[in-house]
């Protein structure tokens, strides 16, 4: 019962912002950086749903071009993210010995950075653009993804259908991608749904510290930081990328825990 | 028992030396040189290879580690490109605010969370547990930042009630720190109790299909001893482990709340000299914000056999 409502909630929230991000990837009721010093600071109205910023620009065109930005730079990462965790993950794993050893100990210290501090620090590197955010979070993420893999195919590479894989004369290489590798699909699902979550909260804090997406561009995060010095006075600016980004976590945390349910059942009924 | 201790600790040694690798090889990846960024486009050459042998740049790559690791482990973090201020005092100032933030809010949190995981854990799927598991869920959602700027808007400038700007050194007036603290503090406070509430709620309900639950109910123990006694101290152990995540966590995110509330600590200091190209404090804010996070974890696993004493055995 409570699954399907949180599938339901979930799923209608993410369908909002899928379809906003990719609506504002054709049209937008504005341009959303069209500068408009006559319509400046405007309270919301029939003409400007959400009202203006500013300069004048058309805050609803702009929360639908920072969630197409935002939606991009998330899936982009995750699979970045998902993509090499898994395979350092399998790998190890599966193979144990020294590789599984020295690569564990250089992923472990990698994990002793919290996320977003690792993809500060390599933003600084590579750059503030949506590039250096895609490269910086998903490096920042791997080593997560790597670890929680790993534990799935210890687990997985016991099971007798992988001795019997062995036995009949598979090449390790094939067990691993035919046998091993699907079965670890499902803690996977959940984790890049949450991690898709993760993606968006950290590139949106990057965004709001200045070291994200740099304006004139559209984020959620930079519209938020935008907005701090017309808090009281334009209460809208600040309210429309917040709710985004509020609203869009909470559908990515409800889809998440029903397919964790769905696929952990023993969580779900007590 | 002290086998368990000294593995931990030793397993700590190759972890900060990888970390300081990492860190190490990061600010030298960074493009340009750090020479001329310190003596600007003016300096002539001679200048600037000066400079750099005064800085030992000219050596190998792995002699300027070596040298730089000695220095680190006698506590010189080198000099503010643009004060010339020591960079682990300024660090160390820092990190004060950000601290006490951050274990104050963690203490909290966990303080509503567990108890609150407990209950919802223990009337499962009803109402209760819903409406436990609803707001967490919701708080979790919410971005830390815009929670700060929420609170901040009612509190600061809609009832007047506490200052938006400012803060004040505990040294200087507990008091005074207190009413700018209190604001950020509600903030994390808040976002973690959504974290920590929904931890605390799966661990006991798998603590509570235990067959020992069974066996203390059947005997007739009553149920808030079994609550108490059996299922929260069971419950708690992995709990236990993700606090000490949630607060390496907090300190790698602190500066956004830093900014919402512009106060002077340790993730303000990071973000300020990024944009600074202040280098060495750069590459000391992310080596002391590492080394903590692993030190917490040390603390959290060390006084993990507290909690589960099984975990010595293995």
């Amino acid at each position: 019962m409570r699954v399907r409502t949180n599938t339901a909630i979930g799923g209608v929230l993410m369908a909002l912002v899928l379809g906003a991000a990719a609506t504002a990837a054709f049209w937008t009721p504005f341009d959303p950086l069209r500068v408009n010093l006559r319509a400046r600071l405007q309270p919301p109205s029939s003409l400007y749903w959400l009202g203006t910023d500013e300069f004048g620009r058309d805050v609803l065109s702009r929360v639908m071009a920072g969630a197409a930005t935002s939606v991009v730079v998330a899936l982009l990462t995750v699979t970045l993210a998902i993509g090499f965790g898994v395979m350092v993950g399998v790998v190890t794993g599966y193979l144990r010995g020294w590789t599984d050893r020295i690569i564990m100990a250089i992923n472990d210290a990698l994990l002793a950075f919290p996320g977003i501090l690792l993809a500060l620090a390599i933003m600084i590197v590579v750059g503030a653009n949506k590039f250096g955010l895609v490269l910086a979070l998903g490096l920042a993420y791997i080593p997560s993804v790597a670890r929680v893999v790993r534990g799935t195919v210890l687990s997985i590479r016991e099971k007798e259908y992988i001795e019997a894989s062995r036995v009949i004369g598979n090449s390790e290489l094939y067990s691993m991608l035919r046998h091993v590798l699907p079965n670890a699909v499902a803690p996977v699902a959940v984790l890049a749904t949450s991690m898709f979550g993760w993606v968006l909260l950290a590139e949106s804090a990057l965004s709001f510290l200045g070291l994200g997406v740099p304006p004139p561009a559209p984020t959620w995060g930079n519209m938020l930081a935008a907005s701090r010095p017309y808090m009281e006075s334009a209460v809208w600016l600040g309210m429309a990328p917040g709710l985004c980004i509020a609203l869009t976590l909470l559908g990515i945390n409800l889809l998440g825990d029903s397919l964790r349910d769905r696929l952990d059942p023993r969580m779900a009924h007590g | 028992m002290l086998g368990y201790l000294a593995r931990r600790l030793a397993m700590t040694v190759p972890t900060l030396l990888l970390v300081a690798i990492g860190v190490f090889t990061l600010v030298r990846l960074i493009p340009g040189d750090p020479v001329q960024v310190m003596l600007g486009d003016a300096a002539d050459p001679a200048q600037i290879a000066q400079m750099r042998a005064q800085l030992g740049l000219d050596q190998p790559i792995p002699l300027q580690f070596v040298h730089w690791l000695a220095r680190l482990l006698t506590g010189d973090f080198g000099h503010s490109i643009t004060d010339n201020l020591a960079v682990l005092p300024l660090i160390l100032e820092r990190f004060q605010v950000s601290a006490v933030i951050v274990l104050v809010a963690v203490g909290l949190a966990a303080c509503v969370a567990v108890p609150a995981g407990l209950i919802a854990a223990w009337r499962q799927n009803s109402a209760l547990d819903l409406a436990v598991v609803g707001s967490a869920t919701l708080l979790l959602s919410i971005p830390s930042f815009w929670l700060g700027l929420l609170l901040l808007l009612l509190f600061g400038l809609k009832l007047k009630w506490l200052p938006v700007i400012g803060y004040v050194p505990f040294s200087e007036n507990f008091w005074q720190a207190m009413v700018f603290m209190l604001l950020p503090i509600a903030t994390l406070t808040m976002i973690e109790i959504g974290v920590l509430t929904r931890m605390a709620r799966a661990a006991s309900i798998e603590v509570l299909r235990l067959e020992y639950v069974t066996h203390a109910r059947a005997k007739g123990v009553p149920e808030w001893l079994v609550l108490g006694r059996h299922v929260l101290p069971n419950a708690f152990a992995p709990t236990w482990t993700l606090i000490g995540l949630v607060l390496g966590h907090l300190l790698g995110g602190i500066a956004v709340i830093e900014t919402v509330f512009t106060l002077p600590g340790l993730g303000r200091l990071l973000v300020d000299s990024i944009f600074a190209r202040d280098y060495p404090v750069v590459q000391g804010c992310l080596l002391f914000t590492a080394v903590i996070y692993v030190v917490v974890n040390l603390i959290v696993d060390l006084c993990y056999p507290l909690f589960d004493p099984r975990v010595t055995v293995a």
